[in-house]
């Protein structure tokens, strides 16, 4: 089986790659090769590398091209450089946005990691009650992105929602994330939680599921407290999904646009404006096509290399 | 330290359907090195993790001297157990993970340094102490477990689960000595969990075999291999195991097929009443001569290993295999026709697995 292939591969080869020496003497040469090279397998590959241009590549390249060019009309326009990438950067607006989305993130981290764990450890291991806990706890995520700032946008409302309306009535705090700028960012802070903290549940449930019994067993005859157990025996093991959980939850709330977008529309002011509602004010909204490509640029370049660095220190710290 | 009593325990994971554990009375006293020697699932391992308080018994009640603990959780028993696969808290250093079951129990911090460097030294963990645990392969990390328990002063048993199973095959004879060297050093109750007859019989005082979740024999090593109780003890200890050959007793006298071979003698000496028999005799003490010397069984050879200091002479009586251990250069040839002699003292009667009695000479009785 291996022979035939080596022969045909450096057949085929031959025509394909200039590198393989073609014709009958080239399959006898191949054989006798105790490391027989054969770069066929970069067609399967193939497929791969046009989907990927259709689906991200070409799209990117447009937004490249605009992040050069001021345009007037489709026939009318200059290049101008990097004049738009300097310009971003030094929006006021759009640092503020940053450094607002960055707020959002790592509260967001700070919020969701600890209690997703927390909920995966005391969820139950068996029997019914595990079903019916995975159940409720999967259950916000599934609901859609612009239903979830629906639910919440009238959950929060002081007159008929029944959060803001106990807030308002019951504990008797002033509550109206229509008109304050803390009521507004907790709402949407409050939202993500509520949607995505069953995500890190889930993902550390799994993760303590794969501990092999003896390790608590282990823990029970050396006489580990609990706390003691979950430091040192579930805690390093979940190194490998929270580090997925940490990038996920990272990108996810760094790009955070329909939820907010739904519940204040990036207000009161610019309140809970995150840099993806901005950017889709000056595309969409103002239409400056040339701002907008180099913001995104430099946005996708941001959260790129944010998980890099991410990634790196929580996998470099395991060793 | 103390005895272990086990009274009436017994364990089912399907709700009394089945018994992983028959229920056993057993006492595994003070300061011995036990061995407890039987086949994949038949019970070792719960019977260690009742033992451990890992888990609860179905029935029975289990006594340390004369407290009772069976509804006393591990971490009150004051146990130290050791598992097949390594378990060691991957992030901590070695050092850190031999002391963690002492800092757990608050001692004193010299005291931890103290023993954690005493079990290093004799566990040959000195230069790994400051490693980081996972970063070692699997059979340091075994003995970095096996070190864990070790390091308690005061247990009342260290239970240890087949705990060499991933170490390497060179450095498992030293460790095992070390394990003796320890157990003289400490005098801890040991009980070491094998399904391998040579560590169990190179290890133990004392080898309690278990067979389908019932102790099945206890007994000293060369007890279990000179006089098995059981049919299994016989087919599991020694290698090759026990010959087992199906006979019959007729009017007090054992006989194969036509062949007298000695009559039957009771557990206590008594004749044995007349029906089928097993006669069981270790291939080590059946002796083979060419020529019929009474009292004999004739066997058809079937092939002969040589295995350098000895020879194994396979034969066929009747149609039974029996195995016959003979010094090496035998002259037996295949499908030759030999004669098979059972010493009495070393041969024994089973009936319903169970040894029921032994042979005895014929007494100058006549011989058919």
């Amino acid at each position: 089986m291996s022979e035939q292939t080596t022969v045909a591969g450096s057949q085929v080869g031959g025509e394909v790659v200039p590198a393989t020496p073609a014709g009958g003497s080239g399959a006898a040469e191949t054989r006798a090769d105790p490391k027989p090279r054969n770069n066929r397998a970069w067609w399967l590959v193939l497929p791969v590398v046009v989907s990927v241009a259709f689906t991200a590549v070409i799209p990117l390249m447009t937004v490249v091209n605009f992040s050069v060019q001021d345009v007037f009309s489709p026939s009318d326009r200059i290049f101008v450089g990097l004049e738009w990438f300097r310009s971003v950067t030094r929006d006021p607006e759009v640092r503020a946005a940053f450094v607002r989305t960055l707020l959002f993130s790592a509260q967001v981290l700070l919020l969701e990691i600890p209690l997703g764990v927390a909920l995966a450890v005391v969820m139950p291991r068996r029997g019914v009650w595990m079903s019916v806990a995975l159940v409720l706890v999967a259950l916000p995520l599934l609901i859609p992105w612009n239903v979830v700032g629906t639910i919440w946008q009238i959950f929060a409302r002081g007159d008929i929602g029944l959060g803001g309306w106990t807030i308002n009535n019951v504990l008797g705090i002033n509550f109206n994330y229509t008109l304050d700028s803390t009521d507004a960012w907790i709402t949407v802070l409050v939202m993500d939680v509520w949607h995505w903290t069953p995500l890190v549940a889930l993902l550390a449930y799994a993760g303590l599921r794969s501990i092999p019994g003896p390790y608590f067993q282990a823990a029970q005859i050396d006489g580990a407290s609990a706390w003691a157990t979950f430091r040192h025996i579930q805690l390093p093991r979940l190194r490998g999904v929270l580090t997925i959980a940490i990038l996920l939850r990272f990108m996810d709330s760094f790009m955070i646009y329909t939820e907010p977008f739904v519940v204040t529309g990036g207000g009161p002011g610019n309140a809970t404006s995150f840099l993806s509602i901005l950017l889709s004010k000056i595309a969409v909204g103002q239409f400056d096509l040339g701002p907008a490509g180099a913001f995104s640029l430099l946005y996708f370049l941001f959260v790129q290399i944010l998980c890099y660095v991410f990634f790196t220190v929580l996998t470099r710290s395991g060793r | 330290m103390a005895d272990i009593r086990l009274e009436g325990v017994g364990h089912s994971y399907d709700g009394g359907a089945t018994w992983a554990l028959k229920p056993m009375t057993w006492t595994w006293r003070s300061a011995r090195a036990y061995a407890l020697l039987g086949p994949s699932g038949c019970g070792k391992t719960t019977l260690l993790n009742i033992i451990s308080g890992l888990l609860t018994p179905t029935v029975g009640r289990i006594w340390f001297d004369d407290r009772e603990v069976t509804g006393v959780p591990t971490a009150g028993r004051n146990i130290a157990q050791v598992f097949q696969f390594p378990v060691l808290y991957e992030e901590m250093s070695v050092y850190d993970n031999l002391a963690f079951p002492l800092r757990n129990r608050k001692y004193p911090k010299n005291e931890v340094d103290q023993r954690v460097r005493q079990v290093s030294r004799l566990l040959g963990l000195d230069d790994l102490l400051r490693r980081r645990s996972r970063r070692l392969d699997p059979g340091r990390q075994q003995i970095v477990s096996l070190g864990r328990g070790l390091v308690r002063s005061q247990v009342a048993a260290v239970l240890l689960d087949e705990p060499l199973t991933v170490v390497d095959p060179a450095l498992k004879w030293t460790l095992r000595s070390k394990l003796k060297e320890i157990h003289r050093d400490t005098g801890h109750t040991l009980i070491y969990v094998t399904h391998d007859q040579t560590e169990a019989l190179t290890f133990a005082d004392e080898v309690v075999v278990l067979n389908e979740g019932e102790m099945v024999q206890a007994g000293e090593p060369a007890e279990l291999f000179l006089s098995p109780a059981h049919e299994f003890v016989g087919h599991f200890i020694g290698s090759p195991g026990m010959n087992m050959l199906p006979a019959e007793i007729v009017g007090g006298v054992v006989c194969v097929g036509q062949a007298d071979v000695g009559t039957a003698a009771g557990q206590s000496g008594d004749g044995l009443p007349p029906g089928p028999v097993r006669i069981g005799v270790r291939p080590e003490f059946v002796r083979v001569t060419g020529a019929r010397t009474s009292p004999g069984v004739a066997a058809r050879v079937t092939g002969i290993d040589r295995m350098g200091a000895y020879d194994l002479v396979h034969t066929r009586v009747n149609g039974h295999p029996v195995i016959a251990r003979t010094a090496a250069g035998s002259a037996c040839r295949p499908d030759t026709v030999e004669f098979l002699h059972f010493p009495e003292e070393r041969t024994f009667l089973f009936r319903d697995e169970v040894r029921c009695g032994s042979l005895a000479p014929l007494n100058g009785r006549d011989q058919a």
